[in-house]
Formats: C-alpha cells, sequence, structure tokens
C-alpha cells in the first residue's frame, strides 16, 4: 500500500520538492481535511511551495496566529475565573502545548480548552466558572448522571459571550476505564510555564497523548493527533534519560500499553526517531498476533481523515476501533445498559414529541 | 460539460480562484450553462482551490421530499435544503467556501463594481438593495467584482474580482428585467428561505477582466426606500470603519491585521450613505462620483 501524499510529504518534507500542481492540490486537500494545514506551513517552512498552494497555506497560518493570541486570552480568563481558589491552573492537550511552548502548538487548531482539576476541587471549580460566565448546555438527565458518575470530565461548558468551551477533567480517563490513573499522581508532577500556568510533565504529556488517541474511539483527527505525539517526542527526546523516564512512568500509571502503541505508530507512520532499544521494549507489550491485529486497524485509522486515503478497509478498522475504546472505556455490566440507552433514544425523543 | 460535471469535475476559473463542481443534477448543469458560459475552463494539470459537489443524499425521502446536500471536499458544512434549490445551494455554499478559506483577503460583505479604474464597495444588510443596485449599475457597462464580497487584498490593499453570477430576490428580478433588455437571467428557484431567488449572468468583459484587481475608492452604504428621493450623505471614517467590521466574514480571524486593513482601506476611500429608489438617479449620480472632475 501507497502512503497518503501528506503522509509521505510530513515525514520526509523533501518528498513535496517535483510534486506537479494537481499533487500540491491534493495535498492541500488532505492536510486541510486533517485539520494539518497550518502545520503543514510549519513542516514546508524550508521547500519552496508554489503560490496556488502557498496562499492556502498561508491562509491557514494566519488563522493560526489569531488563534493562538484568542487562546492565551481565554486561558487568561480562566485563570481570573478561578484564580480565588487558590489552586495551580493545570491546563492539558493544545492549551498545554501553547502555554509551554512546544512545538505540538505550532498550527495547532482546536476549540476546547482541557484543564486539570483535583476531583475534590470539581463543585468549586464549576460554581468558579459558572459565576464567571460560563454554563454546561443543555443536556438530558441521564447523560448529567453518565457524566459525574462515570466520567473523567464533568459536561463541557461554554461562555455564554465568546461561546468558547471548556473541559474541566479530574482524571485522563473515565474512571471506569481499566486503565484509569492515579490522578493525584499526575497532578504531583506537573511543572510551571513561564507565564504562570502549569502543566503535566514532558512524559505526561505524551502519556496523555498517547493514551486520548490509543484508547479514545475517534479518528477524525487521528493523523494530527498522530504528528502531536511525533513533535513531543522529538521535543523531549532531546532531555538525557527521557525514553527510560517515558516508560517506567507509563507503567506506573497503568498507560503501557497506550504509551506502546504509541511509540509503534509514530515510528511505523511519521519515523519518529525512537531508539532500536526503546521500540523493542514497546514491542513487548503485546503478542505477535495481537500486534498484527492492531497494525491492520492503526495502520489504517491513522491516515488523513480525507477520501483520497480511504480504502475498503478504512471503516471496518474505524468501526472496530470505536467498538473497542467502549469495550475499554467500561466494564460489560455498564456497557450494555448504556449502548442499550443510547439506542433507545431516538424512540424516547419521538414518545416526548408525542407527549 | 455534462460528462465533466458527472465525472472528474468541471473545473471553473472564477477570478482568482479554480473551483471544481461534481453534480448529476440538471438544475445545476442548467444553471452553469445558462450563467457561466463566458468562464474559462482549466485544463488538466492545474491546481483547484475547492471541489465542491453538489448531490442528493440517498435515503427513502428522496421520493417524497427530495433533497440536496453541498459538500466541501466531502465534507457537509450545511444541512440539505429541497432539491429544487440545488443551483442556489450551489452559489451559497461557494460563497461560504471562500469566505471560510481566504485570509489572504480581508473578505467585506458587499457588492463591489468599478468605473474609470475606481472600485466602489456597497456594503449591505439583506433587504438594502444592494445587489440591485449592483445588477443595474453592471447591466449599464460597470465592471462587476461580485455581488457578495469584496475581497480586500492584505497584500496589497487592492480589491480583487470574483465576478459571479448576481443573486437577485424577489421584486428585484422584475425590476432588472424592465430595467436592461439584455440582462440575461438564469434558472428561477422559489421557496428558499430569501424567497424567489435568480441569477444574473455576469458581463463578459467583468469576466474577461478577472485577473485584475482594482483600488477601492468608495465605501457606499446602499439603502433602498420605496419613493426616496436619491440623498448622498458624508459618513464619518470612525463610523464607516465599524459599519465595515460588522460586515465582514473573517474579521475576527484576522485579528489586528484587519483592523489595520480596514483603518487603511476607510483612509483612502470616501465614505457615504445612500438612499434610493430610482435606479437611473442613482446610476447618474454614481458615475459622477467615479468621473475625475476636470
Amino acid at each position: 500500500m501507497t502512503l497518503p501524499l501528506l503522509t509521505r510529504v510530513y515525514s520526509n518534507p523533501q518528498a513535496a520538492l517535483g510534486l506537479a500542481l494537481p499533487d500540491w492540490s491534493l495535498l492541500i486537500r488532505q492536510a486541510r481535511n486533517a485539520n494539518m494545514l497550518a502545520r503543514l506551513g510549519y513542516v514546508l517552512a524550508a521547500v519552496a511551495v508554489p503560490a496556488p498552494a502557498l496562499v492556502h497555506i498561508q491562509s491557514q497560518l494566519t488563522f493560526a496566529r489569531r488563534f493562538s493570541s484568542s487562546l492565551q486570552w481565554e486561558i487568561d480568563c480562566i485563570a481570573t475565573a478561578l484564580q480565588p481558589l487558590g489552586i495551580p491552573l493545570v491546563l492539558l492537550k493544545g492549551a498545554a502545548y501553547h502555554a509551554a511552548g512546544n512545538t505540538a502548538a505550532q498550527g495547532r487548531i482546536f476549540s476546547d480548552v482541557d484543564i486539570l482539576v483535583p476531583e475534590a476541587e470539581l463543585a468549586q471549580v464549576e460554581l468558579a466558572l459558572i459565576r464567571a460566565g460560563w454554563s454546561s448546555g443543555p443536556i438530558d438527565a441521564y447523560d448529567q448522571k453518565y457524566y459525574r458518575q462515570w466520567m473523567h470530565e464533568i459536561p463541557p461548558m461554554q461562555h455564554i459571550k465568546r461561546q468558547t468551551s471548556i473541559d474541566v477533567h479530574h482524571n485522563i480517563l473515565p474512571k471506569t476505564c481499566r486503565f484509569c490513573p492515579d490522578a493525584a499522581k499526575l497532578l504531583a508532577r506537573a511543572v510551571p510555564t513561564p507565564g504562570g500556568y502549569w502543566v503535566l510533565a514532558p512524559e505526561d504529556r505524551v502519556i496523555h497523548s498517547a493514551a486520548h488517541l490509543f484508547l479514545g474511539g475517534e479518528f477524525n483527527h487521528g493523523f494530527r493527533d498522530l504528528t502531536d505525539l511525533d513533535l513531543l517526542l522529538k521535543e523531549f527526546s532531546a532531555q538525557p534519560g527521557f525514553w527510560e523516564v517515558l516508560l517506567s512512568r507509563a507503567a506506573e500509571l497503568k498507560q503501557t500499553l497506550a504509551v506502546s502503541l504509541a511509540l509503534r505508530y509514530t515510528g511505523k507512520i511519521l519515523h519518529t526517531p525512537i531508539p532500536a532499544a526503546i521500540l523493542e521494549q514497546a514491542n513487548l507489550a503485546l503478542s505477535p498476533v495481537r500486534w498484527w491485529l492492531f497494525d491492520a486497524l492503526f495502520l489504517s485509522a491513522l491516515q488523513p481523515d480525507h477520501h483520497s486515503c480511504r480504502t475498503a478497509w478504512s471503516n471496518c478498522a474505524e468501526a472496530a476501533l470505536f467498538m473497542r475504546s467502549h469495550w475499554l472505556k467500561m466494564p460489560l455490566h455498564l456497557l450494555v445498559p448504556h449502548l442499550l440507552r443510547k439506542s433507545l433514544k431516538p424512540l424516547e425523543v419521538l414518545w416526548e414529541a408525542k407527549e | 460539460m455534462h460528462q465533466a460535471l458527472t465525472g472528474n469535475g468541471l473545473a471553473l476559473r472564477i477570478g482568482a480562484f479554480n473551483v471544481s463542481v461534481v453534480s448529476p443534477i440538471a438544475s445545476v448543469a442548467e444553471h452553469i450553462l445558462c450563467l457561466y458560459p463566458d468562464f474559462a475552463v482549466v485544463e488538466a494539470g492545474q491546481f483547484i482551490d475547492f471541489h465542491v459537489g453538489l448531490t442528493a443524499p440517498w435515503s427513502p425521502r428522496r421520493y417524497w421530499h427530495p433533497q440536496v446536500n453541498f459538500s466541501f471536499d466531502g465534507h457537509r458544512p450545511f444541512k440539505p435544503l429541497p432539491y429544487a434549490q440545488a443551483a442556489a445551494f450551489f452559489e451559497w455554499g461557494l460563497n461560504w467556501c471562500i469566505a471560510s478559506q481566504s485570509n489572504q483577503y480581508l473578505i467585506i460583505h458587499a457588492a463591489v463594481v468599478e468605473h474609470n479604474g475606481q472600485a466602489f464597495i456597497l456594503p449591505g444588510s439583506p433587504g438594502s438593495g444592494k445587489s440591485t443596485l449592483c445588477a443595474a449599475l453592471v447591466c449599464r457597462g460597470w465592471r462587476l467584482l461580485s455581488d457578495e464580497m469584496a475581497l480586500l487584498s492584505m497584500a496589497d490593499g487592492l480589491i480583487y474580482p470574483a465576478p459571479r453570477p448576481v443573486s437577485l430576490k424577489n421584486q428585484s428580478l422584475d425590476v432588472i428585467r424592465a430595467f436592461s433588455a439584455e440582462a440575461v437571467i438564469g434558472p428561477i428557484v422559489n421557496d428558499t428561505l430569501k424567497g424567489t431567488v435568480g441569477h444574473l449572468r455576469p458581463p463578459a468583459a467583468s469576466v474577461a477582466a478577472s485577473a485584475y484587481p482594482a483600488q477601492a475608492a468608495q465605501i457606499i452604504f446602499p439603502k433602498y426606500y420605496v419613493g426616496s428621493t436619491t440623498v448622498l450623505e458624508p459618513l464619518s471614517k470612525a463610523r464607516t470603519l465599524l459599519e465595515l467590521a460588522e460586515h465582514c466574514f473573517n474579521y475576527s480571524a484576522l485579528g489586528k491585521l484587519g483592523f489595520a486593513a480596514l483603518g487603511d482601506l476607510c483612509d483612502v476611500c470616501a465614505c457615504h450613505q445612500f438612499q434610493y429608489s430610482d435606479l437611473e438617479e442613482a446610476i447618474a449620480l454614481f458615475t459622477r462620483l467615479a468621473t475625475p472632475s476636470p
């Protein structure tokens, strides 16, 4: 199977040299649909891009720069709202990469700011946010209970004036997930950023990104998320002993599987430079038969979300991984009633409309 | 043309954009055939900016209430519309593609016409009569740059053309038919959200000149009032800037750059608000404004 153009160009920007204009069209389309257009601008910084393609990249880079300053404003607003509580503001994912100045912030455009707070402080944090103008959208009693009882976050909140979203987490995986780590351990190693906020330790940022991508079931931003991992790994591997810390920390937080998958697929798909000994250790996480199965699923699902990158197999792979994510998220005695409830939802709506 | 539309796509050169359209729907083909005859077809081997498609979704609904989807490279930014509105959906969808993907311009919701090298920007809320006024001006030989969006280049401050069919609604259709015997109006679409919609074919000369940007000289906020006399009143630059910001599609996406671009634009333009009911008087006045004083 030949790899999609965007995948090839991302891992080897020189591959873009000598592309014909229709190939540039295709590259821009794949990048646009994968939410990678601005990031492609950074990847191709040293490559001569023909003018018609450059226009699209620069248009999105302009937006990305503006996004970055809006994000800073949003983070400042959240900090002001939570300031009376006197707890450190711990940012996650995109907001964390931005605050920490990581290369993974380059060209990353997203919709929610994610924060991590101790579970005991959850009610206080929610109240402080409500006071400052955030509110949970319309959500039915079942979903409300589902979030509060089983999930690792409260229902997403939106600011009534700015329409911006915040996800307040007390952990990085649902409580019901068999891989759910001890959140106190994550908070204990959080590090301050130059701007006065907090982010997870470098290895924990990688672990969270890996857990999100490889234990979650959504792949419409899968390729972009894989490039996040690639950028984080490349940046942090400059620190001495990083790889060993990553693996031992993964074991401590029950994330050996997620990190092993992350190392294997950033290596296989994006050619992220990972020491052979570390890869070997990661490969011990699963039996060869399970690797064969996961290769078949992830090598397909992690390609850019554009029809030119899809094969007859893509839908099956994504459906299988979606089911796997539910299987990982909840034990069967919770999962079956939950799925039943969700599948009956349309009937319920119909019934309520009739009444 | 039909082969391209139903196959790999009919690629048209629209101003600075190469747009590829795929649609098996007859009304879309008829719309393009009637309103885009002067547009160049993009040759194979060129860059395509936007791939759009109009197709009927496969659902049982198609038998009693057929619908049409607009897709932008496989994504559907909008809910489906009734099948009969496919051609209008093509125009609206393409507007969205340009407005949401082109931050090389500050994009103002406005008609732009040009005479004697001077571009007039006519921003207007729906119902202000901007499209009618724009249609009347181009029927009298003014160059059409756009009836929907002013593309103000962030690089050189010039207005770039993207001439497309001028969208006319409800009574405006009869007004323009009565105003110009040569006006070619394409297939009429009834019962849209905006009422009855038809499109005026852009003049061949405007399409032929669509590679050439123009310098903005006037910003005029038109307002049609039944029975009104023709009144042109100066509008302060500060007020004009604030009003224009409200009419931009991507003002917030550009941030400071957008503010600076609007400031520069207002500095070099004369700014007015304009009331009218008589198109002939309006055109006479606009022509005087565009004529250098001796």
